[in-house]
């Protein structure tokens, strides 16, 4: 089959707006629930509360913003065409919002049957949906960086969502499982695998693209994520509990977040060499997601290189918060703000006629609220780090993280909104030219 | 890279600097210098379309019979990037920030994308089909040299 380089394969505009409408809600059902459990979050990773706030963003923010942004770019920017795009795309968002909802509630009231649903529901819809993408992946004609981070992301997933189906089921029927080696294993694969490698392969295009920056240097390119996938693979298997070679995991594990600093390292340095001068928000950012991930990666190796650090229960707070608020939720936001729009122009062409002026980009969201979402996420960012010495900074903390998802939300739908209006007011144009001459 | 379209994909990131160079001055409110970096922007960007259309789609198509493929996908989108420099035109005439600014952004969204796409898979398609044919290569140079 020949790529057909063409928009006319993407789904409906509503399809991928409905992952991007729900992402945020996660978003500030994450914030309510910092606000009821107050500094008793940062307790331990392995509270009900704990468990159920990390799904809250990694599943209901990140995994569901991603599916949707994944679906509308795969064949744009990959040449990839997904089998049934639209029943999948609905199979996905359905699947992925109801599956968040009983993961959640299996957490949070830690009863056995929650856990028996969400399995396979989550598993079927998920898992679908990763096999779809990773066909599609190997099935088109391009080729580069960017086709093989995807590839290993997708990869990525499909371990995250094995590890996560087989701690659940554990929950579900009470099978006698090592709990805590397969959660750090899934957690790394979701976070490392999936979600970092996502980033780098989106990273190689809309960096440069975005931007105007040179682009990423090829001995990065070639080796990150292959890299990565094999370092997170020898560290996954040191955790078969045949024996603990202790000295050789954290040098893996080591290495990993050594990794992932020397990208973030190169996309800050890239973007400083920008050609394009203006400062917008999705810029500001995709900066602050990689200073985060500078700090969140060192501070992975400081925690590997110091045992007792493990037991201090502000580590794994500080880390997720890091990663979640800092580093993906920003890119995230910083993407939405521009394929939002641009969607929202494309489509619009295709109402109108050439020749026919089409709102721009920059009609679709005002430019100062994207700037307060960006504001307001930085101070969320800043708060909740801040609770790790000083718990009650949880309060404003999640305060602040609402208040950005409630923004970012409200933005989206702006935007929603403003394609609904120009559609109307094209049409509207349209008819009123081809009515004198009939 | 030696193929008939490497010359197309330099000229790619070289339209690139002129139009960073354009948006800033428009930010500013530098009209003068806005217009300049425009006005050779706009200049290279016709050049390559031209080229495309007029050179290496025909050829490419005559090779292989695909005339309702990527090719007419290609040329559907400069269409809409005509549209954009038309608007952009509109905008620096009555020397609206806002108007340049925004278009300006779709511009390059879609300018980028649409490179993307012909370096990732027409260019490649292109190169494969017409092989080193010499006149074709010799008239691409001139034209985005015109």
């Amino acid at each position: 089959m020949q790529p057909g380089l063409s928009f006319e394969q993407a789904p409906p505009i509503s399809v991928p707006f409905r992952f991007f409408l729900t992402a945020p809600l996660f978003g500030m059902a994450a914030g309510l629930l910092l606000l009821w459990q107050g500094p008793a979050a940062l307790a331990s990773r392995w509270t009900s509360a704990a468990l159920a706030l990390t799904h809250l963003l990694a599943v209901g923010f990140m995994l569901q913003a991603m599916c949707g942004a994944l679906l509308q770019m795969l064949p744009v920017a990959a040449g990839a065409n997904i089998w049934q795009p639209r029943r999948v795309t609905q199979f996905t968002h359905a699947g992925l919002t109801v599956g968040t909802l009983l993961l959640v509630a299996g957490f949070l009231f830690e009863t056995a049957w929650f856990f028996r649903i969400a399995v396979p529901f989550m598993t079927v819809s998920l898992g679908a949906f990763a096999l779809i993408v990773l066909i599609a992946l190997f099935r088109t004609p391009a080729q580069g960086p960017t086709i093989i981070a995807l590839r290993i992301a997708v990869f990525g997933l499909i371990v995250t969502i094995t590890l996560g189906a087989t701690l659940a089921s554990s929950f579900g029927w009470q099978l006698a499982l090592p709990l805590t080696e397969i959660t750090h294993v899934h957690a790394a694969w979701g976070l490392g695998g999936w979600s970092l490698l996502l980033v780098a392969g989106v990273a190689y295009l809309v960096v440069p693209m975005f931007q105007l920056t040179p682009p990423y240097p090829a001995w990065l390119t070639r080796s990150f994520s292959v890299t990565l996938f094999f370092l997170l693979a020898a560290w996954s298997i040191t955790w078969l509990p045949l024996q603990r070679p202790d000295g050789f995991q954290v040098a893996l594990a080591c290495a990993a977040a050594l990794l992932a600093v020397v990208f973030a390292a190169v996309t800050l340095r890239l973007q400083a060499q920008r050609r394009r001068k203006v400062i917008e928000p999705t810029l500001l950012f995709w900066r602050v997601a990689m200073a985060s991930l500078v700090v969140a990666a060192s501070a992975v190796i400081v925690q590997q290189l110091n045992p007792g650090t493990e037991d201090y229960a502000g580590t794994p707070f500080l880390l997720g918060v890091l990663l979640m608020v800092g580093v993906f939720m920003p890119v995230i936001s910083g993407m939405l703000y521009k394929i939002m729009p641009f969607l929202n122009w494309m489509h619009l062409q295709k109402i109108g006629r050439p020749g026919l002026v089409v709102p721009n980009m920059r009609q679709m969201i005002p430019e100062p609220r994207m700037m307060m979402q960006f504001r307001l996420h930085l101070a969320a960012l800043a708060l909740l780090l801040g609770a790790v010495p000083l718990p009650w900074l949880v309060y404003p903390g999640g305060v602040a993280l609402i208040a950005s998802c409630i923004w970012l939300e409200w933005n989206l739908v702006v935007a929603t909104r403003n394609f609904a209006r120009f559609s109307r007011e094209l049409e509207e144009r349209l008819a009123q030219e081809q009515a004198p001459s009939s | 890279m030696s193929g008939i379209t490497s010359a197309l994909q330099h000229h790619h990131k070289q339209c690139d600097e002129d139009f960073a160079e354009a948006e800033d001055a428009a930010r500013k409110g530098d009209w003068a210098t806005c217009a300049a970096n425009y006005g050779k922007f706009r200049t290279e960007l016709l050049a390559h379309f031209g080229v495309e259309e007029e050179v290496l789609f025909p050829a490419f198509e005559q090779r292989t019979g695909m005339a309702g493929g990527p090719t007419q996908v290609m040329r559907g989108e400069h269409v809409q990037m005509r549209d954009l420099i038309k608007q952009m035109d509109e905008a620096l005439a009555q020397k609206n920030a806002d108007g340049f600014g925004g278009a300006a952004e779709t511009l390059l969204i879609m300018m980028q994308q649409h490179n993307m796409k012909e370096e990732n898979i027409l260019y490649p398609m292109i190169d494969q089909a017409l092989g080193q044919d010499g006149e074709i290569q010799s008239r691409v140079t001139a034209g985005l040299n015109a």
